[in-house]
């Protein structure tokens, strides 16, 4: 037993060029970048403003930076993978060794659900319930920033074992007796589930807190059903996360036990049960997919009434449908395993339950689809988004439907087919989502709008590119063609996998086109300026603050009436041509910046790293360190400070002007 | 009441006592403060405690896939011992007793707080964690005996799935005892402040939760696995 445990110069995989390089580069950006601030000077800026801020708008856009850097990560990924199956058809073995491309499927289903999706999905429900609630803050500020911390030093972790050590060769749900020791002796399994665990752990702090804002945190006049859509799906995401995530946690732990002290939870002998294992990842991971989309419907529904110039259609029975689609999705994880010999009762549940989601969910397509009819629709980049949305997901849907059927599964089970099916539902639901809510908030977030003709150019991009490149794994899958091959047998299958080769060529030129508007914005901001915190003309309280938002969102809180709380001020100002009374301006208490999540992400991370390696005392210190770092936190008296009447009212100041600007007629 | 704030639900149980025409369907409207209806956000009191409620309800999720794992597992002995045969119902019965009574002294410190009597509210925070550390010592020796005889969680599923889940709702106790220890030090230095109560009544909630897990362990367990 040496001082640092299994960790030595071997563990870096200088041998095979692909990830030395890569981690070359990618160290190269990192300590680059680091230099970078510290010639600039901006590591005090960064500490104050970043590091420590409890602001849930910040703690929102470290969020979606995350995801962002994550999905282009989990997209190398996925380059490398189609590039591989494309060219190892027949004799040939690609470029990848085989136990490299195990662990590069591994790591793209891991990064882009926990670290890429789930992060993105998170900014979205942090920077907007608070506005949307018309409140100053989430419920617990401070406990928000640990969340966010500890799922960045997860997704930190995982990248770690890019360079350092291995990752998982078992998939992204690491199925024992795989993932045992015995058939996994390396580290891969161990980095994947501390760096899930950790994250995990953090996503659960988010989902508690998100539940306890919109439960208890609506600004006066408030009610359930003058909720905004979003505000609704993010507290049903938030519910499943709290009835879900303990779940994983639980199920890694067993795993972890079982690779650590050589228990038998769900080993192949003495006892263990690894379709124990199976179940219990499934009745996690099946709510899991919910959790992602359903914020995803929120971001559409505000998206369609406020580009259709009309109230969300059916507003009740999108609640009732969001609602259903939250319970059911607890009753429906089997279907994850029907050839796994559960017998014909059990099969028939699980398939009818699933398939009765679609109800649920076709209840909300029609709901957006009536939402446009006779409203004046606008054909603006979110909304191109949001169209393209429905015409993906309802395909993926209808497969999904496909699969639900015991019979048919037994068919595509674990085909391309089955790929092709989630990832039209989750790119269609969710990343498209994520497009259109960036386009849509991104002036609310950094004061000035995207340049629409690159959206535009991403958009169809996106949008062809995924069609070309999954519509052939339907194919392939149908011609019995398995995942997660490293090589091909049969060259009948190549042209399809070159045409979907193609498809990512033009999905990377969607991103490349992303990435562009972000710059070419950026450039043009004072051109793109949005002055009146409002410039979609839309229908909730976050557009009735200026753009940005001042860290304390509203200087008054504002009394809601009605169901679009926003837009009937808007209306009512119109009419009475003024922008409305003064409103008397009061002191108020905000919470303090704290560096608490920072080092508690920190020795999370620390610790997970020394139990990857069996660095036993190093754990140790971190755990020390950790409770250490916990009781001087909670010896602090003053969590809170009081903003300054000047101010509040020069905040206030700002949005009149902003509000009057909006008054004039258009020029 | 002596200036100390009762939480809005003894508000309301009061309004109700005083109210005998308040019948149960009759809405009852709804309170300041308190986050319900159009009233506007509920207060940090309100706020900590439901947040830690909903904390709570993820904690049993937890438990309830460790209880999960031992549904499944308690048959697969892999030709070692039994249950019936590692159960010793005397003792398990005898941490349920201190277990439930540190959950009653619990109570007592916390309405101790609400008086706002320091002296009390230590003793009984005092004797609350004496008796979870005898709950957690009794627990440790009825493992080492286990582990003298042989009989270890490496040996079959069914025993992985027993220390597994008796061994987290002791690992829960033993880390509320820090929790405990902290409170108690918290106590004694800044006395009664706003936070401290706050966080006295999340002790209390996660304190009581840790006895009714354990009442399902005890029952499932040590009941019906020492019967089976």
């Amino acid at each position: 037993m040496t001082v640092l445990g299994k960790l030595s110069l071997s563990a870096i995989p200088l041998d095979q060029p692909i990830p030395i390089i890569t981690s070359m580069v990618l160290l190269l950006v990192m300590f680059g970048t680091l230099a970078l601030a510290t010639i600039k000077g901006w590591w005090p800026y960064l500490w104050r403003e970043w590091m420590t801020t409890v602001d849930h708008k910040r703690i929102g856009i470290l969020y979606g930076l995350l995801g962002a850097l994550m999905l282009l990560r989990g997209f190398a990924d996925a380059i490398m993978m189609r590039t591989q199956q494309a060219a190892s058809v027949g004799g040939g073995t690609g470029y990848l060794p085989p136990e490299h491309y195990n662990q590069i499927f591994s790591a793209h289903g891991t990064i882009m659900i926990l670290f890429g999706a789930m992060p993105l999905v998170l900014a979205f429900m942090n920077f907007l319930v608070p506005l949307q609630l018309g409140v100053r803050d989430v419920a617990f500020p401070t406990f928000n920033a640990v969340g966010f911390w500890l799922t960045a030093s997860g997704a930190l972790l995982v990248n770690v074992s890019l360079f350092v050590g291995e990752f998982a060769r078992t998939g992204w749900l690491p199925y024992p007796p795989l993932s045992e020791t015995g058939y996994s002796p390396g580290v891969g399994v161990d980095y994947y589930l501390w760096a899930v665990q950790i994250s995990g752990i953090g996503t659960l702090i988010g989902g508690i807190n998100i539940l306890t804002t919109v439960l208890k945190m609506r600004c006066p006049g408030m009610s359930y059903l003058r909720m905004p859509m979003f505000c609704w799906t993010a507290m049903a995401s938030s519910l499943l996360i709290v009835a879900a995530f303990p779940i994983l946690s639980a199920t890694l732990a067993m795993l972890t036990l079982d690779r650590y002290v050589g228990w038998h939870y769900f080993t192949a002998e003495a006892g263990g049960n690894p379709m124990m294992f199976v179940n219990l990842v499934w009745a996690w991971g099946h709510p899991e997919v919910y959790i992602l989309v359903l914020p995803c419907f929120g971001i559409f529904s505000e998206i369609f009434p406020t580009f259709s110039g009309k109230p969300l259609f059916g507003y009740r029975s999108m609640v009732a449908a969001t609602l259903f689609i939250c319970v059911v999705s607890m009753m429906v994880w089997l279907h994850h395993f029907f050839t796994m010999g559960a017998g014909g009762a059990v099969n028939a549940f699980f398939g009818i339950s699933s398939s009765i989601i679609a109800v649920g969910t076709g209840v909300k397509i029609y709901n957006w689809i009536f939402t446009m009819y006779g409203g004046r629709v606008r054909f603006e980049v979110p909304m191109l988004w949001s169209m393209g949305f429905i015409v993906t997901f309802i395909l993926g849907g209808l497969t999904g439907v496909l699969l639900a059927i015991p019979p048919a599964d037994f068919i595509t089970h674990n085909s391309m087919f089955l790929v092709a099916h989630f990832h039209n539902v989750i790119v269609g639901g969710v990343v498209f989502a994520i497009f259109a809510g960036l386009e849509f908030w991104f002036p609310k977030v950094f004061g000035y709008r995207l340049h629409a003709g690159w959206g535009k150019a991403a958009f169809w991009l996106a949008f062809i590119g995924f069609w070309v490149t999954f519509t052939p794994l339907y194919v392939l899958g149908l011609m019995g063609m398995t995942r997660r091959l490293q090589h091909v047998d049969f060259p009948e299958w190549q042209p399809w996998l070159l045409i979907s080769m193609a498809g990512v060529a033009i999905l990377l030129a969607g991103v490349i086109c992303q990435i562009t508007q972000l710059v070419v914005s950026y450039h043009q901001r004072e051109a793109l300026r949005d002055t009146t915190g409002d410039p979609w003309d839309g229908r909730s309280l976050e557009w009735s603050t200026t753009s940005p938002p001042p860290s304390f969102n509203f200087a008054v809180l504002p009394r809601v009436e009605s169901q679009e709380a926003y837009w009937r001020s808007k209306q009512e100002a119109l009419a009475a041509s003024q922008a409305g009374d003064a409103p008397e301006l009061e002191p108020f208490e905000m919470p303090r910046n704290s560096a608490v999540g920072f080092f508690t992400a920190f020795f999370a991370f620390t610790f997970g790293f020394a139990m990857i390696w069996h660095i036993w005392w190093l754990a140790i210190a971190a755990l020390i360190a950790a409770f250490a770092g916990f009781v001087i936190f909670a010896w602090r008296d003053t969590g809170e400070f009081e903003v300054s009447a000047e101010t509040i009212a020069s905040a206030e100041h700002q949005r009149q002007l902003a509000r009057r600007a909006l008054m004039e007629p258009k020029a | 009441m002596s200036g100390v704030q009762f939480p809005a639900s003894h508000e309301a149980a009061d309004r109700l006592r005083n109210r005998p025409d308040l019948r149960a369907k009759d809405p009852v409207p709804a309170l300041p403060g308190t986050g319900q209806g159009e009233t506007g956000p509920a207060d940090k009191r309100i706020l900590v405690s439901y947040g830690f409620w909903i904390y709570l309800l993820s904690d049993i999720v937890l438990f309830s896939a460790f209880f999960a794992a031992f549904a499944v597992q308690h048959g697969a002995s892999a030709g070692g011992p039994r249950m019936p045969q590692i159960v010793d119902v005397g003792r398990a019965a005898l941490e349920t007793g201190l277990l439930l009574a540190s959950s009653y002294t619990c109570m007592l410190s916390f309405a101790a707080t609400h008086r706002k009597n320091l002296l009390w509210t230590q003793i009984f925070l005092a004797v609350t964690g004496l008796l979870g550390l005898a709950f957690v010592l009794l627990e440790a020796q009825e493992f080492f005996d286990l582990a003298a005889r042989g009989i270890t969680p490496q040996r079959s599923g069914m025993l992985t799935a027993f220390f597994g889940l008796v061994g987290l709702h002791g690992l829960h106790v033993s880390l509320g005892g820090l929790w405990l220890g902290t409170m108690m030090a918290q106590v004694q230095v800044k006395g009664f402040t706003t936070q401290i109560v706050h966080r006295l009544t999340c002790f209390n909630l996660f304190w009581h939760t840790l006895d009714i897990v354990w009442i399902g362990i005890f029952t499932i367990v040590y009941l019906m696995g020492g019967a089976s």
